[in-house]
């Protein structure tokens, strides 16, 4: 198939940036990224700078990879991640349109690639069961119902790639506080300090310049582990808890 | 040079408690004073450096990803094993032990493999505890599942999912340790050398690669959790960035590569389809507790499938050869890895094979599905239920159990799993040699210790699976914190180290110069290119079977590929910049030196033992012929410019196992 590639070309995060056209031929059976592997093979061949774009485990689970594909974070397919979306899904003679994640959160290194480091700052500021190594009890010792390990288990399947972030347009990254706020709160283990890590979270998040949820849907529907909006909603029951609860 | 492992005296099942006991400390007011430098953030690196600053330590953390959770572990599907006996089995911490030695084909030490299995069941309640959210039963209780080589059900999961769970976990202890100060985390900073002052390993070069800048990091102690080396052949399980680089570096620093030909070939893996490909993806061994491995009896059934003239649904039940299940009745499909990989490809060679490049087999789950739906069926009191009734219970009942990995399938292939049967044919997934290390896990360069698949110790000649999450966090959280201190008990009174010291100044020089070498060939020639043709001739002569002759091909053609490659390399971009070229490039540099080591362990030894096959030595039925009279013994290298590397042995001693030929049958 011959495809029309329109990339966005960045050279540093100060540069203004802007789209690059590039003629590309590929076959149905490559994965979306071993498309922009020919199209850098080429580039290089002819002594070109590659576009440069993350990925890495190549099979859905690293959440290195991110772009934008016509428009939509890893590309038309739901419940998808980039590196899984195949060239079977385009057509010949398609024109696509390749962005980086956009966000004020996520500044541009180069090219496609993104900043995401504050969603690790949102995971250290409380994301997490404080238990050192060697204190804990049997395995078994606490039981967890069936139904909610599910529930943490679809929370806790976040790849952490930030597409709830690029698709929002508040720019908020609630989808990924509060996929982890749930995971942890809803297990018996974490719990105990759900208070303090909703809260710290939070203030964590809007300190690194995310938007704020307004109920649009975005994330979810971009999602690749579609996690579900019903964390958000969520979390903001954790946070109303927390803070004006009447144990408070 | 005489290894010594350091295994500590006394009866095998106590002799890690006692060691423990009676090990070095380091006081709480000192471990302040100490700092080590933790490369790497996967399973092994994040739980030894969360570890290591709960204790107290000062912890330098690398990775060259943007994130620490980003670490391949993440890619683990299957499952972690450990000798909790929950199920009832007859599961114990020496069966565990036993399977893990007899599973390794007698390649491993009995002292490490015997405490590996000892703190399994820990692994287990700290990964419970750090909240991740393991399978479980309706009781609330934590369910079991089996794995291969094994008779007993011990492997722990979390859905197809159980590496990034367990890593989550891990990365949050972390995450936890960074926000209290005690880690100092830098992201895209690749390791690029070791340094080492008076012998000892105090610290490491960096690039950061974000702005090529060289930065130069001391510590007390350097611990390399950097992974396998799965990625020389290119193509492989593994994610694109793994590399053997930071071991490498190591290696040409002094410490010993050992039985890097030991390899490990998963069986179920999604098969190439054409020359672009940059991956190969797993399909998680649990999915053999219930698929049905097969090929068609006749050729010209084979034939057929692979022109597409007829589909796998038209083989008749009597015209398929189920042929784990015929020729290792009692493991059936579970056999070991080595074993089910080498079948497979034996019935393709056969010419059975199915898909249009005739190299796969299918792994068929229609079997499972009716048995699952009439159970199903049985249980929500259906009864008489007509045949698509059942079919469509037992999909259900599969989608519980193994949803994820079936819509991985249909994503990347076009077709629908639960109809047609998955096709699979072995790929490159798990490197069990590594870097010499001993009981410590400390290398032979003093204050060098390296953990998980990056070293060689636990697995032998072949690694069970769901073994790899395991001996990782077994290193990280269990053994590291305890071992270090062996070191470090003698460096209390030493200062923090400098790094405007000569040896930093002269390690740097040499990595500064090994980028501007490779940046200033301006061949015509991409990394790739040279990459994937040195994977061809890894795959081709130093893979799956393997045999003398080919071995000396494949080392002069490595050492001919070298030869191009700093010749006709060409990098774009500039070396002080965010170049991605030049990463890989230095990668694969590294790639091409272990490769021709890789050959010469091969060529070295002589007997077939799990993942290593040598054609020549083989039993009329095709089985592998171990030799251990002659070869029980670890082959540590010491690389050498001129090719004339220098093996050092350590005799493996077996004192509570007798040999024995490994049977499946």
């Amino acid at each position: 198939m011959k495809l029309t590639l329109k990339v966005w070309r960045q050279n540093g995060p100060s540069d203004k940036g802007g789209f690059e056209k590039y003629k590309i031929e590929a076959n149905e059976h490559m994965s979306f990224l071993e498309m922009l592997d020919v199209l850098n093979e080429q580039l290089i061949s002819e002594r070109k700078e590659p576009v440069s774009f993350e990925h890495d485990c190549r099979e859905g689970i690293c959440g290195t990879c991110s772009l934008v594909i016509n428009g939509r974070p890893h590309g038309l397919l739901t419940g998808t991640t980039t590196c899984q979306l195949h060239m079977r899904f385009f057509k010949d003679g398609d024109t696509i349109v390749i962005e980086p994640f956009r966000s004020r959160a996520f500044p541009v290194i180069k090219d496609l690639v993104v900043d995401r480091s504050p969603l690790d700052r949102i995971v250290q500021s409380g994301g997490y069961i404080s238990v050192n190594t060697g204190n804990a009890q049997d395995g078994n010792a606490i039981p967890v119902s069936k139904e909610i390990s599910s529930k943490a288990f679809d929370a806790a399947a976040c790849i952490g790639c930030g597409a709830c972030v690029a698709a929002c347009p508040n720019g908020a990254a609630m989808l990924f506080t509060s996929a982890k706020v749930s995971h942890l709160g809803l297990l018996p283990q974490g719990k105990i300090e759900s208070d303090r890590r909703t809260m710290r979270m939070v203030a964590q998040m809007d300190k690194e310049g995310f938007g704020s949820c307004s109920n649009i849907g975005a994330c979810e529907v971009e999602c690749p582990k579609e996690i579900k909006m019903t964390n958000i909603a969520r979390m903001n029951r954790y946070y109303y808890k927390a803070t004006l609860g009447s144990d408070k | 040079m005489t290894l010594n492992g350091k295994i500590p005296p006394g009866p095998l099942a106590t002799k890690w408690t006692e060691y423990r006991s009676k090990m070095d400390l380091v006081a709480p007011n000192n471990k302040r004073r100490i700092e080590v430098i933790v490369v790497g953030t996967g399973l092994a690196g994040a739980s030894a450096a969360s570890s290591l600053a709960e204790m107290g330590y000062k912890v330098k953390a690398f990775t060259y990803h943007d994130s620490p959770r980003r670490a391949h572990s993440i890619a683990a599907q299957g499952g972690i094993n450990a000798a909790k006996n929950y199920p009832n089995d007859g599961d114990s911490v020496y069966r565990l032990f036993y399977d893990t030695i007899k599973g390794g084909d007698y390649r491993s030490r009995e002292a490490n493999v015997h405490r590996l299995s000892e703190v399994s069941s820990d692994i287990i309640d700290q990964s419970v505890a750090q909240g991740v959210p393991f399978a479980r039963e309706y009781g609330g209780l934590l369910d079991n599942r089996s794995f291969g080589g094994v008779q007993v059900s011990r492997t722990f999961y979390a859905r197809g999912q159980t590496g990034q769970q367990l890593l989550i976990g891990a990365y949050g202890s972390l995450s936890r340790q960074i926000s209290l100060g005690n880690v100092e985390m830098y992201n895209r900073h690749e390791m690029l050398d070791l340094v080492l002052v008076e012998g000892k390993a105090r610290g490491i070069i960096t690039r950061n690669l974000l702005t090529g800048e060289l930065e130069r990091f001391s510590g007390h102690a350097v611990v390399l959790a950097t992974g396998g080396y799965g990625n020389v052949f290119y193509l492989s399980t593994n994610a694109m960035y793994s590399n053997v680089s930071a071991g490498w570096r190591a290696a040409k620093r002094g410490a010993l590569m050992a039985n890097p030909c030991f390899v490990q070939i998963h069986p179920t893996c999604i098969p190439v389809s054409g020359d672009y490909q940059s991956k190969l993806t797993l399909m998680s061994e649990s999915l053999r507790n219930d698929g049905r491995v097969w090929v068609p009896k006749n050729h010209e059934d084979a034939v057929s499938i692979r022109e597409k003239k007829r589909s796998p649904l038209d083989i008749k039940e009597e015209d398929r050869d189920y042929f784990l299940e015929r020729r290792y009745p009692a493991f059936g499909n579970l056999v070991p890895r080595d074993v089910a990989s080498r079948a497979g490809k034996t019935a393709c060679d056969e010419g059975n094979g199915v898909s249009p490049t005739g190299l796969a087999v299918y792994l068929d789950f229609a079997s499972a599905i009716a048995r699952y739906g009439k159970s199903r069926a049985v249980s929500e009191g259906i009864k008489d239920p007509d045949k698509s009734t059942i079919i469509q219970l037992g999909e259900k009942v599969i989608e519980e159990k193994y949803g994820n990995l079936f819509e991985m399938y249909e994503k990347i292939t076009g077709e629908n799993p639960y109809k047609l049967p998955m096709k699979i044919y072995p790929a490159i997934h798990y490197t069990m040699g590594g870097l010499w290390v001993d009981y410590n896990l400390e290398s032979n360069v003093p204050g060098l210790f390296v953990l998980g698949e990056a070293n060689f110790s636990d697995h032998g000649a072949n690694r069970l699976g769901a073994s790899a999450l395991m001996q990782g966090l077994a290193d990280g959280y269990f053994v590291i914190p305890y071992t270090i201190g062996q070191f470090l008990a003698n460096d209390i009174r030493t200062p923090v180290f400098k790094t405007d010291t000569p040896e930093f100044d002269k390690v740097e020089q040499e990595v500064k110069d090994r980028l501007d070498k490779l940046m200033k060939i301006q061949g015509n020639q991409s990394v790739e290119s040279f990459h994937r043709r040195l994977g061809k001739i890894m795959w081709e002569y130093v893979g799956m079977s393997r045999n003398g002759e080919g071995l000396q091909i494949a080392i002069k053609e490595i050492k001919k590929l070298r030869e191009e490659f700093y010749k006709d390399l060409f990098i774009p971009g500039k070396v002080n910049e965010y170049n991605y070229e030049l990463e890989k490039a230095t990668k694969v540099a590294d790639f091409m030196e272990l490769a021709e080591l890789m050959a010469h362990d091969a060529l070295n030894r002589e007997e077939s033992c799990g993942g290593h096959f040598r054609e020549e030595f083989r039993s009329p039925e095709g089985e592998a012929m171990r030799n251990d009279k002659d070869f029980a013994y670890v082959a540590a290298w010491e690389w050498s410019e001129d090719g004339m590397h220098k093996m050092h042995k350590e005799e493996l001693k077996f004192e509570n196992i007798e040999l024995k030929t490994r049977s499946y049958k």
